[in-house]
């Protein structure tokens, strides 16, 4: 059995969305920019894809960037919200995704802005009354703290954020790439100035994402060069990869509660059975709860055992178990999570990520209890 | 005859069948994220990336370490730009490029006079080309950069790009050139050159992914990055990789690199008769100089008509350009064949041709009776 439980970085594109997208790669093929009907057909497909996403968010059209990622978008409203608003003084916490964090201190680096760290404690949760403390002392902030955490799953409440933030007269920008096509965002009751999408982590294609902002925020553009994107982004546009985000979002939306309904099954019966069957099992932050966490991550904390010390994701894999100890993009790294760090988290003990998506089976749940139960001696 | 012909391969070209073919896999089956470390599923992206960069750095004869993926050509020009701007922090700095580079230099350029550099535009004769002495003369000591294009997309003209990097090499400054129109056209000598943009959608490729060569071993700096985050491509530009366009231009690479020089001559054939053709008629001329320029180019100027008028009638039955897509939204005239000295009514009435993949001798001949028939409505 080969089980995919590494959602969280990736997901397999629906066949839908590959549907869609092909036609923009034979047939339509024109640059959408050019005026002969080679390029207006495209251009007809990009502005209806941007038409669907902003009526799934309750957005307007105008509000909607395509972008070449959540990475990029994340870096556009940071880089280009503190510029064009000059903005002093940004503030977001130690277990943001790096797009935000190393973005905010390469900025901080740069003598753009100051950078302050709101405290997390050990579940992983924000500090909201340190927050406050910091918006008052730094009025006109800007802001960014992630809407549900990528390894522990924490979901933060934004709207209690972003109305703190408006107090102060500060710019809130959410990483939403976690919760975007999994949770609703509704974008005429969310606070926030601006929110982040990558295709790729609701089955729709890579290389495709986009940015939020509201309308009443201008910003100046990250990529400069044409007037794609009512000059708010140059380049070519991706159009198939913005055919197919916008129909992966579609596809997320149409039965939203019911892939829901069918992966929060999968976790609880996950954690029940991790908690009946490994000794000393825990998890990391507040991903066993279930109100309080993504329902696609599970984030597994594991007692100390020699053959497993360091060893736990290779022995998965020797499994056929996919999974992760962290964020995709900094697994490469040897120095560790950064965000299980930041928890304080026991070095001694094995973490492991796993994330789930609707084509997740209980099959595969109960196969990967038996492994770990395997690989940490337990008694069949 | 299927109508509209389409003669605006400079704008994008479809994907060649075999690049589609090879790109599907990797949508939903091989879906892995290349920064996963842990599973098979990353090894497997992570593999088909490396061996993409491979197949590029063949084609225009580079190192495969020295290409880092973009999401296009206009994202590869602003990190190169931009990154070296940035790389040289508190200095006055100064640029050097030419009034008929594409928008996405232009404006970049724009933006860092904005930010306090220096930028001077060199100009053209009336054949599109630079003259290497002015170049010279106009070199200071704090020139950090000269960015000239390979070829020009409008004309496609080509620079005398060994000179020019010859002359920065004298003078130790950095020599970027935006090759988006010549990689897989023409043989590309790169010996000297520190920075070089390339768009896969240009040469039968997927929209939405770009490389910029960032050439090692020498001791000016290299571009700061522009898109912060996970540390992919060597830090030098974050964000998950988009494994399915990466592989599609690879492939596309490849392709080029064998047919290239075929391809070459059968289309100088059809340009020639295309171009002949179309100068017989009163009141034509041809832009730019005959000599150094792509095969598949021509660009032609027709007096007596009102430009827009002219091309929405040519683009009833044939996909034209009067410039670059990326302005072609704009009433104005190309700043290209401004920049030639050729005024703004004739500029208008320019159409620009290119040929491409699927071009045969029939399409030629329609284009060129309807090229005509259209003439003889307009100027009775």
């Amino acid at each position: 059995m080969r089980v995919y439980f590494d959602n969280a970085a990736t997901t397999a594109m629906d066949g839908r969305v590959v549907e869609a997208m092909i036609p923009f790669m034979k047939d339509h093929y024109g640059n959408p920019s050019s005026v002969h009907s080679h390029g207006r057909e495209v251009r007809t497909a990009i502005e209806r894809a941007r038409k669907k996403v902003a009526e799934l968010l309750n957005a307007s059209p105008s509000e909607i960037f395509f972008t070449s990622g959540g990475t990029e978008a994340d870096n556009t409203a940071l880089v280009c919200g503190i510029e064009t608003y000059g903005i002093q003084h940004a503030i977001t916490s130690a277990i943001e995704h790096h797009a935000v964090l190393h973005t905010l201190e390469h900025c901080a680096q740069k003598g753009k802005v100051k950078l302050s760290l709101v405290k997390v404690n050990e579940k992983g949760d924000i500090d909201l009354d340190h927050l406050e403390e910091l918006l008052r002392s730094n009025p006109n902030s800007m802001v960014s703290i992630m809407h549900a955490n990528n390894e522990i799953g924490n979901i933060n409440d934004l709207s209690a954020i972003g109305k703190l933030v408006k107090n102060y007269g500060g710019f809130f920008h959410s990483d939403t790439v976690q919760t975007m096509g999994h949770y609703e965002h509704d974008l005429k009751t969310l606070p926030v100035d601006s929110l982040v999408a990558g295709g790729h982590k609701f089955h729709g294609p890579k290389g495709s994402g986009f940015l939020y902002i509201r309308k009443d925020k201008k910003i100046h553009p990250f990529i400069y060069g044409g007037a794609q994107e009512r000059n708010m982004r140059g380049g070519t546009e991706n159009v198939i990869g913005i055919v197919g985000i916008a129909k992966a979002l579609e596809l997320a939306y149409e039965d939203m509660s019911g892939h829901r309904a069918h992966i929060e099954n999968l976790k609880k019966h996950f954690i029940e059975s991790l908690k009946q069957q490994i000794p000393e099992v825990s998890f990391n932050g507040r991903s066993a709860e279930m109100q309080h966490s993504l329902y696609t991550v599970l984030n597994v904390s594991l007692p100390y055992s020699e053959e497993n010390s360091g060893m736990l994701l290779f022995n998965l894999d020797l499994n056929g178990i996919s999974a992760s100890g962290g964020s995709a993009c900094s697994s490469g790294a040897s120095v560790g999570s950064h965000v299980l760090r930041s928890l304080k988290a026991d070095p001694q003990r094995e973490s492991v990520r796993f994330s789930f998506s609707r084509f997740n089976t209980i099959e595969e749940v109960n196969y990967t209890v038996e492994k770990l139960k395997e690989l940490y001696g337990v008694p069949a | 005859m299927q109508y509209p012909v389409y003669l605006d391969y400079n704008a994008t070209t479809p994907c060649h069948p075999d690049v589609l073919e090879k790109m599907v896999p990797w949508f939903s089956q091989h879906f892995g994220n290349a920064a996963s470390k842990n599973h098979p599923y990353g090894w497997i992206a992570e593999d088909a990336v490396e061996q993409a960069r491979e197949q590029i750095a063949q084609l225009i004869g580079v190192k495969s370490k020295e290409v880092i993926f973009t999401s296009g050509a206009t994202e590869s020009i602003n990190l190169a730009i931009q990154g070296i701007f940035n790389a040289y922090t508190n200095e006055n700095q100064h640029f050097i490029t030419c009034a008929t580079e594409h928008k996405a230099v232009l404006d970049t350029f724009a933006y860092l006079e904005s930010k306090g550099a220096e930028v001077t535009y060199l100009g053209v004769n009336s054949k599109g080309e630079i003259d290497l002495s002015e170049l010279q003369a106009c070199i200071q000591t704090n020139t950090k950069m000269i960015a000239l294009m390979w070829a020009n997309n409008e004309t496609g003209i080509i620079h005398p790009i060994q000179k020019i990097a010859q002359i920065a090499a004298e003078k130790q400054i950095i020599f970027f050139t935006d090759a988006v129109q010549a990689v897989g056209k023409i043989n590309l000598d790169i010996e000297g050159i520190h920075l070089l943009a390339l768009s896969a959608h240009k040469f039968y490729g997927p929209k939405g992914v770009g490389a910029l060569y960032i050439r090692h071993n020498h001791p000016l700096p290299k571009p700061a990055p522009l898109i912060w985050g996970g540390g992919h491509e060597k830090t030098f530009r974050s964000g998950t990789l988009n494994v399915p366009g990466i592989v599609g231009m690879g492939e596309a690479a490849a392709i080029r690199l064998q047919n290239m020089q075929i391809e070459n001559r059968r289309l100088a054939l059809l340009r020639d008769r295309l171009e002949n053709r179309l100068l017989e008629i009163n009141g034509t001329q041809l832009n730019g100089s005959k000599a150094n320029r792509l095969t598949h180019v021509s660009n032609i100027s027709f007096a007596g008509v009102e430009g827009e008028e002219f091309l929405r009638m040519l683009n009833k039955k044939i996909a034209v350009s009067s410039g670059s897509a990326c302005t072609s939204i704009s009433p104005k005239p190309s700043h290209v064949l401004a920049a030639m000295g050729i005024d703004s009514d004739l500029g208008r009435a320019s159409v620009r041709f290119s040929l491409g993949l699927d071009t045969t001798e029939e399409k030629v001949d329609a284009a060129i009776s309807h090229v005509k028939e259209s003439l003889s409505v307009l100027r009775s």
